[in-house]
């Protein structure tokens, strides 16, 4: 028992570090823009997909740093013709704008390498578990647990300790002073879209690994981030990474116990923090 | 007094197209049952308007209260009373009061957050739907039943086999429905909402309490959703989870911004392209999503302000 709860315990741990890529990417776009990504799950299965087409060629560590830093690109590109029109405006538009591009994404994927399952092969030495009693405890688990740790302290370094993460803050917080102070808030607004796909690419590339290959890989984990966002409490990005880790865990838990509530505990403790605190976790009061 | 002539000379041309649509549908290569889903579907988008358009607040999670009563109607009549008017009752109630809990715990919120929570929330009736099998049918959705002849004790309806009557059965809620909704639009009641749109602080200065008349506009809204779910289950005598989902909301999102979210039967209009267009494309290739999608970017780059705004602003030059 104790190892089944630890087993789904671990498990929803790695969800929830999924969860909290993806919406830790959706929060910064949203912060600083304005605009709720709801393409987010597509770029996700862009950039597995990506990752996929390219391994045979670089093998998978090179596909592991290429296809998130294209599908950034990719980000850049749409952001730069699709939803720079849209800054200023209504937010009903952006978030039907990036609807309607979801659904691009996810048949153009399905067009290309077809509805099925693909089998998305990581290195030998990491598929085998690393202990006969904990036999969830597989080298690519561990590795992607390590790997997610790692690019939120990346992200977090950046932001506190970079001018670039400087202005994305300020701009968070007062747009127009920013730019009034001489930064150029298009580039800044295009370099934190990419910067946020590529979270969402990196995401893609791990969830792959684990959870196979198909078109809906993303249109399953962009809900759990939009809850993790609201949980955690809009506008601030550790209250984002703590609210994706708690529902994982949350659903993981739940999975033992009452497994076919397992998607709809994360929306239950949704409900009850709104009852709480309506600004969520860690949000700042009178933002929203 | 132009405008006042304009406007009775285009609901005129409204009411008779819809009244007659079942006589001539067949010449232009629709079928009745299209045009009944083309109703639905603007009942849907109008009461959604009425929350998006009227009040300023963006839901994006209105296919949870479409679906639960479809699912509210499907179930009734399916284990409790084969009676089409019991199913939906009980799918109007059940929508009506899912939509009264999640509006207390959402209305403090405002804008993008709002939206964001509606979104989420929508997704809780469809796991509930999808996982519940042995009641629900799961992903496979609620069949086996079928709406029930209509008995007035002197007078028989079949709106089962009859499918015009069907049709005028589902106009006849329609125009009800419609009706109240603009009758709320013009009373004080719904003056308030407009002020509330146009600008909520100082509406807040003047002594409205903001929270409770968003709250009501969102259960008027839901309610007459919840409405048009349960007639869309009687339409096709089956529930399907993918009712309740996002992609759903998304639709009737779409078709109100389509038709023009500022005029009253804009999403009328919306409802009827999107419904028209979404058949045309599902039967001509299997890649509809991309069409649809395609759809949604180039109206919104291209065309925000809808038919309606379009056609109005022409005027105004």
């Amino acid at each position: 028992m104790t190892q089944l709860i630890l087993y789904n315990v671990f498990n929803g741990l790695i969800i929830g570090a999924f969860y909290a890529l993806m919406a830790l990417g959706l929060s910064l776009i949203l912060n600083l823009s304005g605009v709720i990504n709801f393409a987010h799950g597509g770029f996700l299965a862009i950039g597995a997909y990506f990752a996929f087409a390219l391994i045979p060629f670089v093998g998978f560590w090179g596909a592991l740093l290429i296809a998130p830093i294209l599908t950034a690109l990719l980000g850049g590109v749409i952001e730069r013709i699709l939803i720079r029109p849209l800054y200023g405006r209504d937010p009903l538009y952006g978030l039907l704008l990036t609807f309607g591009l979801a659904f691009i994404i996810e048949d153009g994927t399905r067009k290309i390498w077809g509805p099925q399952t693909l089998p998305f092969s990581v290195p030998e030495w990491m598929s085998t578990p690393l202990s006969a009693n904990y036999f969830f405890l597989t080298g690519y688990r561990l590795f992607m647990v390590a790997l997610v740790t790692v690019a939120v302290i990346v992200l977090f370094v950046v932001l506190n300790r970079t001018r670039l993460g400087m202005r994305i803050r300020a701009g968070t917080l007062d747009l127009e002073t920013v730019s009034v102070l001489g930064v150029n808030v298009r580039i800044l607004r295009s370099v934190n879209f990419g910067l946020g796909i590529y979270l969402a690419g990196l995401a893609g590339v791990l969830a792959a690994g684990m959870l196979g290959l198909q078109p809906t890989i993303g249109t399953d984990l962009i809900m759990p981030s939009f809850v993790a966002i609201i949980v955690g409490g809009l506008g601030s990005l550790p209250g984002t990474l703590v609210g994706g880790l708690l529902i994982g865990v949350a659903s993981g838990v739940t999975s033992v116990f009452f497994p076919s509530a397992s998607e709809a505990v994360i929306y239950i403790m949704m409900g009850l923090v709104l009852l709480v605190r309506p600004r969520g976790l860690f949000g700042e009061e009178g933002r929203f | 007094m132009d405008r006042q002539y304009q406007k009775y000379v285009g609901d005129f041309i409204i009411w008779s197209v819809l009244l007659t649509m079942p006589l001539w549908l067949h010449l232009v290569g629709g079928y009745t049952p299209l045009g009944t889903r083309v109703l639905i579907m603007a009942l849907a988008a109008m009461a959604l308007n009425f929350l998006l358009g009227y009040t300023g607040v963006l839901s994006f999670g209105h296919a949870a209260y479409f679906g639960l009563g479809a699912y509210g109607a499907g179930l009734t009549i399916k284990y409790l009373i084969p009676n089409t008017l019991a199913g939906m009752g009980v799918g109007l109630i059940v929508g009506i009061v899912a939509a009264a809990i999640i509006g207390l715990l959402i209305i403090r919120l405002r804008g993008i957050y709002f939206a964001m929570v509606t979104i989420a929330f929508g997704q809780v009736f469809y796991f509930i739907a999808y996982r519940w099998n042995n009641i629900t049918g799961g992903d496979d959705g609620l069949s086996g039943w079928s709406r029930q002849p209509i008995d007035l004790g002197f007078f028989k309806i079949d709106i089962l086999h009859d499918e015009k009557a069907f049709y005028y059965f589902v106009l006849f809620f329609f125009a009800i429905s419609v009706a109240i909704m603009a009758a709320i639009l013009r009373s004080p009641f719904g003056r308030t909402l407009l002020a509330i749109r146009e600008n909520e602080r100082r509406a807040r200065f003047l002594g409205i309490p903001i929270d409770r008349h968003v709250w009501m506009s969102w259960l008027i809204s839901c309610t007459f959703v919840s409405l048009a779910g349960t007639l869309y289950a009687l339409l096709n005598n089956f529930a399907d989870p993918h009712d309740l989902r996002w992609d759903q909301s998304g639709d009737f999102v779409m078709m109100a911004v389509l038709g023009g979210m500022r005029s009253f039967w804009g999403p009328l209009i919306g409802a009827a392209m999107f419904v028209v267009l979404q058949d045309y494309v599902s039967s001509m290739t299997s890649n509809w999503m991309s069409f649809i999608g395609l759809f949604f970017v180039l109206v919104v780059l291209f065309c925000p302000r809808g038919v309606l705004g379009i056609i109005r602003r022409r005027q105004v030059q």
